[in-house]
Parts: C-alpha cells; structure tokens; sequence
C-alpha cells in the first residue's frame, strides 16, 4: 500500500519533474516529441480531473443534505443550479446559440448574478474609505495620497480638474515606483515557487498525495 | 457625542446612495469628459494597426461576467478594429465561464462586419488545462484544438492554412480578469517568443507594468479606462461609427472617483480637528 500511495507518486513527480526542467537545454527531436506526448496527455488527464472535481462537489453537498447540516437548503440550489445548466447544454444541440436554453440562462442569470456581486464593491470601498482611510502615520498619508492621484489621474475629470500633468504623474506612479514594488513581488513569488517545485520533485513536499507531510 | 463620532456612525446606506446618485446621473445625462490616450494603450493598438491585411491575431478572451463592464467593451473595440483591417482572428478562452460572452462578442462583431467563420475569425470555444493548453498551442493550435466551439473541424479551415503555432500569429491579446496575463507570458511568450499585448480589469493594471518595462508586454488596456482609450482611437481613426459602452461609462467612473476623494478628504479633516480638540481636552 506504501508502494502505490507514497513511492510510486514520489518516483513519478521526480522523473516527470527533472524531465520537465531538462527537457528546456535538450532540443533534440526525440525529447522534444517525449515532452509534447507528456503535454498531450496532460490535457486528457486535466479533463478527467473536472469530472473528479465535479463528483467531489455534489458529493460534498449531498452529504450536508443527508445530514441537514445548517443552511443545506443552499446546498440543494447546488444541485438545481448544476443539474440545470448542464441540462440546458445538453438540450442545446447549436452550441450556445442566441435564444437557446444555455444562452438565455447564462444571459438571463449568469451575467446578472455575476455582474451584481462585482458592483456590489464599489458601494463596500467607499463605505470602507468612509471609515477607515486616516492618515494616521507617515506610511499610511504617502498611500492615502498616492491615492488619491491615482484615482484622479486614471479618469477624465483628474485632467479637467488639474491639467495635462495629472495623467502623465500617474502614468509615472503606476510605470516607477508601484512598477518596483510589483517586480520585487513578483522575484519572491518566483524564487518560492522554484523552491516549491525543486521540494515536490525531490519528494519533500508531498502534500498533493493528501494527508500532508509522512 | 461629538461632531466627528456622529458622522463617523452615518448609516452607511446614505453612502450606498451616493455612490448611486453618482453613478447613474452621469450615465443619464453624460458630460462627454476629454478622454486621454496613455502610451501602453497607445501601444496595443499601433501593433493591431500594423498587422497587414490578412494578418494572424490571436485573442484570448479569459473573463466572465464579473468583470463584463470592462473587458468586454475592450474586446468589442478591439475586435471592430481587427474586422475592419480584415486582420485573420483566432479566439478562444481559457476560463470556463468566459464561453457566453466570448461567443456574444465574437459574433456580434462578426455579424456587423459579415466575417464568416473558419474563414475570416474562428472561436476555438474552451479547454481545461490553463498553462498546458498554452504549451501545446505553441506546438500545434489544430491538435490542441481539433474542433473549433461549434464543432466544425479546425484542420480543413483556410484561416488555419498559414498558422498552426503561437509564433506564427502577427500579435496575441490576453484579455484577462485574472491572472491569466502571466500564464500567457510565462508559457506563452517566453517560450514560443511571439509579440503579445494585454487588457486587464483596473484593479489588476499595475500587477502588470513590470512585464511592459521588460518588454514582455507590448501595450496594455488598464479597466474601463484602457477600453475608452481603444473605442476613442479606433473611432478617431475612422474604423467606427459606433458609440462604445466605456465612453459612456468613464464619466459616472469619474464623478465616482471625485466623490470618493472628497469623502476621504472630509473625513480626514474630521479626523485630524476631533485629534485637536480630544488633545486641547487633555491639557
């Protein structure tokens, strides 16, 4: 059991995982035909990965409708709301055709309830900026007045109000001193997922076996 | 209670609206604001411009509805100028809630220019797989996608006889409410090398500004914003007549700004004179 659950998936995320990494400095044909046969299979794995994923999420609804946990009502408008779409897609023999069962829900249902809770925010930052935008510190003024530029000089009244040199200081904020703190971010966040994957090749991190750790 | 603390406990459903009013005065009665093109939007659309009649693009379309207030205005900008130059467009999205909207735009814009499908533009529809689909684009677009979203074969397609991989395409544009942008680069353009632009919501912008310091991006449409800044040079190039969404949209954008600007402005006043008083209290 050890053999399937835990050497095996190590050995495999090794060899795939040094292929993967090598395969970049080998521009020999018979590797480069390996790497897109890996590719390809991967795209046929990922699709039944959404057949698991889908099994795992009405799996987890029908069990707090089985047990009547809190608020299972909302987990029966799951299985409505899953069973109906799908329904609607294979009723819908034009793929997505306007006035079509699958059109009309995505149109008549989707967009709104998508489109609502997006707009919802700006009522939520306003308020929020309302109560809690203080420049109480140094660090806290040079963001509140950061700010307020930025949010000036990205719309048309910023240049109506203050001139041609709002828009070309915002550009700057956004092109000098946002775009370093960004790269910085960004050399992080790839150096950690460098370390991340060399810790799943070399089979230290194993929490995608589940379980986590040993 | 003092001044400040009353304001302070203002029901906030007096901001809700506000910010209401806001919004939907201007949309009534718009005010027509000077919309300014900034270089990265400037960018996106001198490398679409360039494209030679019967050129490659490649657009991929990776939002839903969540973020249709701006991407979408951008795509149907960017698709009319793409029809209009009779530039060859290759469509697909990567998110599975994109495929209503892609196939509204695309048709839509289809329609207006009488584009036929598999011919002048084709919409791949979606595939699972994110980074991998990127990967095997760059090997071959007909095997990754072997049926085109309304099932007709992509291999017996004339829009296919002179491109097949990422690098055969004049220009590809990332229309993105994620973080798809990176995956493109990383996946896509790094490894295929092949010139890409990207449209993004405004609150994602500057995630982005490193990628176009280096190069790695060639322009970019920031939120509403960068869609006015596409509608407006397209129509001043005389591509179209049509009134764009985000026009209209960028003045109840600012009035919004402008108010909450205020608010913050009051409020910190408000802040810093109860700080006096409770001080001036204590001595």
């Amino acid at each position: 059991m050890n053999l399937v659950k835990k050497q095996i998936p190590i050995t495999l995320a090794f060899f795939i995982g040094m292929f993967m990494w090598l395969q970049n400095y080998l521009p020999n044909h018979d590797v480069q035909e390996i790497y897109r046969t890996i590719n390809l299979w991967s795209l046929i794995i990922i699709g039944f990965t959404l057949i698991v994923g889908i099994y795992s999420l009405l799996n987890h609804h029908a069990q707090k409708i089985k047990r009547k946990t809190p608020q299972w009502g909302f987990s029966v408008v799951v299985y409505i709301a899953m069973f109906t779409m799908v329904g609607a897609g294979l009723i819908d023999s034009k793929h997505m055709e306007a006035g079509g069962p699958l059109m009309w829900l995505f149109d008549n249902m989707q967009v709104p309830m998508q489109s609502t809770m997006f707009s919802i925010l700006a009522f939520y930052i306003v308020s929020a900026a309302y109560r809690a935008f203080r420049a109480r510190t140094k660090e806290a003024t040079i963001l509140l007045v950061t700010a307020i530029v930025v949010m000036l000089g990205r719309v048309p009244i910023g240049e109506v109000m203050f001139g041609k040199g709002l828009p070309v200081f915002t550009e700057w904020l956004l092109a000098t001193p946002s775009m370093a703190a960004q790269r910085g971010i960004l050399l992080g966040v790839g150096l950690a997922a460098i370390a991340t994957a060399l810790r799943i090749i070399f089979g230290i991190e194993r929490t995608y076996m589940g379980g986590g750790g040993d | 209670m003092s001044f400040y603390d009353r304001m302070m406990q203002i029901d906030r459903r007096w901001i809700f609206l506000l910010v209401l009013l806001a919004v939907v005065i201007p949309l009534l009665k718009p005010m027509g604001m000077p919309i300014k093109i900034t270089p990265p939007a400037q960018a996106i659309f001198d490398k679409v411009d360039a494209i030679p009649e019967g050129g490659n693009i490649l657009i991929a379309m990776d939002f839903d509805p969540a973020s249709k207030p701006e991407l979408y205005p951008m795509t149907l900008a960017l698709l009319r100028h793409c029809f209009y130059k009779k530039i060859k467009i290759t469509l697909l999205t990567l998110w599975p809630s994109g495929m209503g909207l892609a196939e509204k735009a695309t048709k839509t814009i289809a329609e207006e220019f009488g584009a036929v499908s598999g011919e002048d533009y084709v919409f791949l529809g979606y595939k699972a797989g994110f980074a991998i689909v990127i990967l095997t684009m760059g090997e071959s677009i007909k095997n990754t996608f072997p049926k085109d979203a309304n099932g007709n074969s992509t291999g017996e397609m004339p829009i296919f006889e002179n491109v097949d991989k990422l690098n055969d395409y004049d220009f590809m544009v990332d229309l993105a409410a994620g973080a798809s942008v990176e995956v493109w680069i990383a996946y896509g353009k790094e490894r295929y090398k092949f010139p890409m632009g990207a449209g993004c919501t405004a609150v994602s912008a500057t995630q982005y500004y490193p990628y176009l310091n280096t190069g790695q991006l060639d322009g970019m449409l920031g939120g509403l914003k960068g869609a006015a800044e596409y509608e407006k040079m397209i129509t001043d190039a005389g591509y179209t007549k049509q009134p764009g969404a985000a026009t209209m949209g960028m003045d109840a954008q600012s009035i919004v700004h402008l108010m909450t600007v205020i608010i913050v402005i009051v409020t910190n006043i408000l802040f810093f004179m109860q700080r006096r008083i409770k001080k001036e209290e204590e001595v």
